[in-house]
């Protein structure tokens, strides 16, 4: 597929996203049909761009402090002096996986109160495993001969690890992260059910009132931003991996 | 100066065992229950070491000790399991035996358990967690271990000694509901993983012969794939509905708008991309000098799918098993929000009515059953994985 071909159509969506949530009125005879006669068929309790804002704000802060969280310690059990914690650290991360994400929110709400808080922890802990998992991948899979010839050049394992082994970890990394986010703008959506202020706002009012036009208008927004963030980090997880296939 | 010979016993803890004692510690410090004159209202904190009666602390103090003693001399790791388990059934039972401390006058008194009994809890768990890691037990031992614990915890649940707490308490108010939702949980995740072997393994397989139908279905999947599970299954409802009232027969199957109907499709949806991926991975495995020695033998194409492709992909079909499995698990407590059913009508209620107690009965077993489904899974994958000497592939 040629450049034009794979841009054009998420330009578009991207279009029309930005369009939905900055002028919904527009969408108006999109999805009339959808609500009945003597209901609203947008959304108006909130505006929609500020829930949109707020909804992103939530996953990717949550998501970018997973990931620093999660590449500190695949780097600490990776190290020598932290290498006990590997085992232990890797089953965690299998078992962790294994815990749905809906549960993890609900088990938040007891211990964090309604609202963003708990949605945010929840959030960030789930997505911890992932990056986590493919970072080690990423660390313990080095080819042999380069990690031979960065100890051999003289280089501290502090150089070591910034020049040599995260670069050639990053396009797993950046594959982690890909998982997270994608996992939390999803699990951001059912936020709503403990007060969060995100998307699912709207697909909720719509179960709750029966009206299929915001659940559709909501759960067309949240697809679209998740859809777009996986486009957009698998294309900087292709360039990463180019980046490495060129430095190695 | 060069460090003494080391002494007949040599203590052993390393950083993870010190890490897990220090939060043992810290626990035991944390309220370990707490005591509620009702369902709502904040109770009065109950600590490990005067809440539980003399007997239970006692075993848990005894139980305590062993483990560290067990520890430091840097005892077998299965030994070190065992008693990591005693002390964390020691726990549970504090915990049962403490609600004997309820005021009996008061029918809505419950006791909860509080910080310190899940950080202790939590610490024991990991504790066990890091023998297993390094006991690397076979994954048939592996699930041999889980179904012991499950045979305990189940003879600890139905022995009484724990109907005190509170989250039995809240069992106990609706058992019949309980069970009804938890065969429909079991049913939703189980019956759209069927539907998913049955539909998504013939199609991975026709996409094995036609490359261009591949790339669409797997880029189609994928979008399906990062589509919210709320949003998916909210989308569904128009199209669910109007099959219940169009199609003829359709709604006495009860596929109507809303309820488990667009949740069991919505499971479904999620779970082909797994399948359909893993069966192309699968089958693109298979060595093709295999194939041409298939084809030489004089094999027919249908001999060659089930005789030479299929066992060899096997492994990876049931990793996808897995993946789906462990996923719809998780993914059919959502069902609850459009009325599917499933351990999150327990979730969900508990949230609305603020309820810690209640979200716990939904998401607890929720957590189990996709624990035991991961583990059952990989001693499966473990088991058809090709051995030496018996169809290697090497």
């Amino acid at each position: 597929m040629t450049f034009a071909s794979r841009a054009i159509p998420r330009l578009i969506g991207l279009c029309l996203l930005l369009g939905l949530f900055l002028q919904p009125q527009l969408f108006e005879p999109v999805f009339r049909p959808l609500a009945n006669t003597s209901a609203p068929s947008i959304y108006a309790q909130a505006e929609l761009w500020s829930l949109a804002l707020s909804h992103v704000v939530l996953a990717l802060g949550a998501t970018l402090g997973a990931l620093i969280l999660a590449v500190s310690a695949a780097v600490v059990v990776t190290r020598s002096w932290g290498a006990s914690f590997l085992p232990l650290s890797r089953s965690i991360a299998n078992i962790g996986q294994t815990f749905p994400p809906v549960a993890v929110l609900a088990l938040a709400v007891p211990a964090l109160g309604f609202g963003d808080r708990p949605t945010f922890v929840a959030l960030l802990i789930y997505g911890l495993l992932p990056i986590f998992e493919t970072t080690l991948t990423g660390l313990t899979t080095l080819p042999a001969p380069v990690m031979e010839a960065a100890r051999g050049s003289g280089m501290t394992e502090w150089q070591c690890l910034r020049t040599v082994e995260l670069p050639l970890a990053l396009p797993l990394i950046v594959a982690g992260f890909r998982l997270s986010l994608v996992i939390g703008l999803s699990t951001a959506a059912i936020g709503s059910t403990v007060a969060a202020r995100t998307l699912g706002e709207v697909i909720i009012a719509g179960l709750q009132s029966n009206n299929l036009a915001f659940i559709v208008q909501g759960g067309l927004a949240v697809a679209g931003l998740a859809v777009l963030a996986h486009d957009a980090l698998t294309a900087l997880e292709i360039w990463a991996r180019r980046r490495t296939r060129l430095a190695v | 100066m060069r460090p003494a010979a080391p002494m007949s016993i040599k203590p052993q803890a390393d950083a993870v065992q010190l890490v897990l004692a220090a939060l043992i510690a810290f626990a035991l410090a944390l309220p370990f229950a707490t005591l509620k004159p009702n369902r709502i209202v904040p109770g009065q904190p109950l600590f490990l070491l005067d809440g539980p009666p003399f007997w239970a602390r006692a075993l848990v103090i005894l139980a305590l000790i062993a483990l560290a003693t067990v520890t430091w001399l840097g005892c077998r790791p299965s030994l070190r399991i065992v008693v990591t388990a005693t002390a964390l059934m020691a726990v549970i039972l504090a915990l049962g035996s403490t609600a004997g401390h309820l005021p009996p006058s008061n029918a809505y008194a419950r006791l909860s358990p509080a910080a310190g009994f899940w950080l202790l809890t939590g610490a024991l768990g990991l504790g066990i967690a890091d023998g297993f890691a390094r006991l690397k037990p076979s994954p048939l031992a592996g699930l041999m271990a889980v179904l012991a614990a499950v045979l305990i915890l189940a003879g600890l649940f139905s022995s009484g000694w724990l109907s005190g707490i509170s989250i039995l308490r809240e069992y106990q108010g609706r058992s019949d509901v309980f069970w009804r939702e938890a065969v429909q949980h079991v049913w939703l995740a189980i019956g759209s993983l069927a539907a998913a072997i049955i539909i998504g393994i013939p199609f991975g397989l026709l996409c094995h012969r036609r490359p261009r139908l591949k790339a669409v279905a797997l880029n189609g999947l994928n979008i399906v794939q990062t589509i919210p599970s709320i949003a998916l299954f909210g989308i569904l409802i128009g199209p669910m509905a109007w099959i219940g009232s169009h199609v003829p027969g359709a709604s006495a199957l009860g596929i109507a708008g809303i309820g488990a109907a667009p949740a069991f499709v919505a499971l479904l949806l999620y779970s082909l991309l797994p399948m359909v991926a893993n069966t192309l991975s699968g089958l693109a495995a298979v060595p093709r000098d295999l194939i041409e020695a298939a084809r030489g033998m004089g094999m027919t194409d249908r001999q060659r799918l089930w005789k030479v492709e299929v066992p060899l992909a096997l492994p990876v079909l049931l990793a996808a098993v897995r993946i789906v499995l462990v996923q719809n698990i998780g993914l059919a407590t959502v069902a609850a929000l459009i009325g599917g059913g499933g351990f999150g009508v327990f979730v969900f209620q508990g949230l609305g009515q603020n309820a810690a107690d209640l979200i716990l009965l939904g998401a607890l077993p929720t957590v189990g059953l996709a624990f035991v489904a991961a583990v059952i899974m990989d001693a499966l994958i473990a088991w058809s994985a090709p051995r030496k000497g018996r169809g290697s592939i090497a």
